[in-house]
């Protein structure tokens, strides 16, 4: 149930009440309300849950994540 | 960045499992939340990687499990009377005392697989004269857009949309297996997405008043072997804390807004939850000013049986007390095919994954 994945906005639209955008999931895309994020830009990269942006990814953090313990043997 | 493939790389996993091995000097035992994190855990292979001393156990976090049989008996007499029942595909093979929401709808009820509660909504707009329930469940991660459907509908004035909600809580469900008196866990990964909208501020709580080191995980190998490694640095240097691994998603506060549309719509009252039992303000319930939303209402329903689960032990799983494997109907009796319980049915249940990915 919490499963959610990260795609990139390709697209971004009013419709109605919400923001809305194509998210590109590696080829695939979805419409997905923005109204959590309502910062969010084209091109960046959301985590996307039943039809909902929960956040902006951060690549700086996600950068720092990876180089977390590389060379490091405790 | 595509924030999958970097953090299922096998030379920066063998990195931190190697690192983990040299941490290592004591057995630890462990909790991983959330039902996705115990599926990566389980299609990766991830525990036979792990130092023999580092015990992993399974917790409670799969909604579709959690969600108590009666409101999956309320859901099917609500399809039963004519009404149009929309839910998330989880849910629809999961058993209630005597059937499941998909042999109702083999049996013709409308039951509608719905990927969002926006569907819902729309199924609501483009069916004026029937009435639509949602059967909303969810953690923290679910409650927020499953609440936009309601606060939606009041704004619009969709009369015949109304929600039949469980939804639960994180961090009152880690209070009570921390306060039970076999409890084991030393340590807890805690769910990364829920923590998207709701911030630590609770986790650290927890860490405080039971000395317990939490690292808030992703769901990705490296995420999980990451928290892994940092849980066990905090049991080894005995400085507990809550560490963010996730932080590329996860940021100290969660989402405002999201918690804003939470607050708005639910209060938070005791809930039941299957397999373990009612767990104190562990619940999210639809707030007065949204009691004409509320298909309990709309739809009453009394025969509230407590029924006991014909042979499925989901609390013990639920709480980590038994592995699937260890239990006597797991893959006899009991298969996804023909689920006895939950956990075996829902991508999230500790037994589905265990299944799929044959540990026996």
């Amino acid at each position: 149930m919490c499963l959610a994945i990260p795609g990139q906005i390709i697209v971004i639209e009013k419709e109605g009440d919400f923001l809305f955008a194509e998210v590109d999931f590696s080829g695939v895309t979805k419409r997905v309300n923005l109204l959590f994020t309502p910062e969010a830009e084209l091109g960046d990269y959301v985590i996307v849950h039943v039809g909902f942006a929960l956040s902006i990814l951060s690549e700086q953090r996600a950068l720092s994540t990876l180089s977390l313990l590389q060379g490091d043997e405790a | 960045m595509k924030y999958v493939d970097e953090f299922r790389s096998a030379d920066r996993v063998r990195e931190t499992v190697r690192a983990l091995d040299a941490l290592t000097t004591r057995p630890w035992t462990i909790m991983e939340v959330c039902g996705g994190q115990t599926y990566a855990i389980v299609k990766f292979g991830l525990q036979e990687l792990l130092p023999k001393k580092i015990r992993l156990i399974h917790g409670p976090g799969c909604p579709v499990c959690v969600t108590p049989a009666h409101i999956i008996d309320h859901a099917l007499s609500i399809a039963e009377s004519g009404a149009i029942l929309c839910s998330f595909g989880d849910m629809l093979r999961v058993p209630g005392s005597s059937s499941s929401l998909l042999s109702a709808k083999a049996k013709g009820a409308s039951v509608h697989i719905v990927h969002s509660p926006l569907d819902a909504l729309e199924i609501a707009r483009e069916n004026p004269s029937r009435q639509v329930v949602f059967l909303a469940i969810g953690f923290e991660t679910t409650a927020p857009a499953n609440a936009v459907s309601v606060f939606q509908a009041k704004k619009e004035g969709i009369e015949n949309f109304s929600m039949l909600c469980s939804h639960v809580l994180v961090p009152p469900a880690l209070e009570f297996l921390v306060h039970s008196p076999d409890n084991e866990v030393q340590a807890f990964l805690a769910p990364g997405h829920v923590c998207t909208i709701t911030g630590e501020s609770e986790y650290r709580l927890l860490c405080e008043r039971h000395s317990l080191p939490i690292a808030i995980t992703g769901f990705e190998p490296l995420d999980i072997l990451q928290g892994i490694y940092f849980c066990v640095q905090m049991l080894e240097r005995g400085c507990p804390d809550v560490v963010n691994q996730y932080s590329r998603s996860v940021c100290l506060e969660g989402n405002q807004v999201a918690l804003s549309m939470l607050d708005d719509v639910f209060e938070v009252r005791d809930a039941l939850w299957r397999g373990i039992g009612t767990i104190e303000a562990s619940g999210l319930f639809l707030r007065r000013e949204y009691a004409e939303f509320n298909a309990e209402e709309r739809f009453p329903f009394t025969s509230k049986c407590s029924c006991k689960e014909q042979g499925c032990i989901s609390g013990e799983i639920l709480q980590g007390r038994k592995r699937p494997s260890e239990c006597p109907m797991f893959n006899r009796q009991c298969t996804p095919e023909q689920p006895l319980g939950a956990p075996m049915v829902s991508n999230e249940g500790a037994c589905a994954a265990y299944y799929h990915y044959c540990i026996r």
